[in-house]
């Protein structure tokens, strides 16, 4: 069975879920929810890092600038995490891993623990990629950070909507990581295709 | 309450999506940015392009809201953040959409990824009030733009004198056919090959 759609089939269910998202509530975006966990988790290990401010539009606001700014909405979704964003941040993940129960891809024995062209191009040390991995990880959500968005929230929904900020992205992104992956996995070949 | 119930629809659907369309497979996200396996890129460029076809076709009969959009300020960290996230996209092939949806599909390395997530967006959060004083949130164009009128006054637009539902059709349409005039794969050169196997063992 084929587990990965043809792409032109892949792409008009994608075109299709993200214009439903912007039709029935707003575009999608990802990278918050990760300051929001982070606030969440913040807020548990020291209480009083959220407080009620009836001041800020949203009603709560913090002494840290970033979950104080935009009327406290930060704040806000952290200490009402049923909130649209991050319930559907939830929902995405456990629609891909419904996905992958009904047959779609997923990872299993070494794959699980580093792509191919990974351990073509650095071998099979798993300490060795899974640091990468953690320090790719702090580049991208400190880099989204920056951006006030990532591929779903800049490029993808921006792009819809003709913003200039998610031409801008792209372009970045592309513009250093295309240029950066060649040069990294240059010789890895193309792994087992999926 | 309905709002919650969207949100859970719309986020099964999407990570659904994501998983059939290959993104949760960092490889994939690695040859997309190596320019060997192009599907993945082809399917976001068609999927961005019908997208915004179907929304400006749509605000223009009517049948969306054009309150519904959200417009992401321009800066110059839009530029820079978009040239840190590329490498780290590039090294770890996850963006972070995907990490979570490769986690839910047993990915290790995704759960690593995610840590460093958290942390980097800590580290931003901490460091905001010092970025907020230096030049990195210097608007561009005005901040809140679009390219075409989109009949959402909060959001100006840069071709003001032309038509909005035009100008993004043409929009839409030219990413779907560069979508569709992309190969879906390109081999590496056989002679970069040779003499990076030849690197690879003289290094082992």
């Amino acid at each position: 069975m084929n587990i990965r759609l043809p792409w032109l089939l892949g792409g008009i269910l994608l075109g299709v879920v993200t214009l439903f998202a912007v039709m029935l509530v707003k575009p999608v975006g990802v990278s918050t929810q990760f300051v929001v966990l982070d606030a969440m988790v913040w807020d548990m290990v020291a209480p009083d890092t959220i407080v009620e401010n009836p001041d800020n539009a949203k009603g709560y606001g913090s002494e840290n600038a970033y979950l104080n700014k935009s009327g406290g909405k930060y704040a806000a979704n952290a200490k009402n995490p049923l909130n649209y964003s991050f319930v559907f941040v939830i929902a995405m993940i456990a629609g891909a891993g419904l996905s992958a129960l009904l047959g779609g891809d997923k990872a299993k024995g070494k794959r699980s623990e580093m792509p191919d062209v990974w351990r073509k191009r650095f071998g099979p040390s798993k300490s060795k990629r899974y640091i990468a991995a953690f320090a790719s990880g702090f580049f991208v959500l400190f880099g989204a950070r920056l951006a006030g968005g990532c591929t779903s929230g800049h490029m993808m929904s921006g792009i819809m909507q003709t913003s200039l900020s998610g031409y801008l992205f792209f372009v970045a992104a592309f513009a250093i990581g295309t240029p950066l992956a060649i040069i990294v996995y240059r010789g890895a070949g193309k792994g087992e295709l999926s | 309450m309905t709002i919650v119930i969207l949100a859970i629809i719309i986020g099964l659907a999407f990570g659904f999506t994501l998983n059939r369309i290959g993104a949760t497979n960092p490889q994939n996200i690695i040859n997309m940015l190596r320019l060997t396996d192009l599907r993945l890129f082809k399917s976001i460029a068609f999927g961005i392009g019908l997208s915004s076809v179907l929304l400006f076709g749509g605000m223009a009969i009517g049948l969306i809201d054009p309150a519904h959009l959200s417009v992401k300020s321009a800066y110059i960290g839009v530029i820079i953040g978009g040239g840190i996230f590329g490498a780290g996209f590039a090294i770890g092939g996850y963006c972070p959409g995907t990490s979570l949806g490769a986690a839910a599909v047993g990915r290790k390395d995704a759960l690593f990824f995610i840590a460093g997530g958290l942390l980097g967006a800590f580290a931003y959060m901490l460091s905001y009030g010092w970025i907020k004083t230096t030049f990195l949130l210097d608007k561009i164009a005005g901040g809140k733009v679009t390219l075409a009128v989109s009949g959402n006054d909060k959001y100006d637009a840069l071709f003001s004198s032309f038509s909005g539902t035009t100008l993004a059709l043409i929009l839409g349409v030219a990413f779907m056919a560069f979508a569709w005039f992309l190969p879906n794969e390109i081999s590496e050169k056989p002679k970069n090959d040779k003499a990076n196997i030849a690197k690879a063992s003289n290094k082992a």
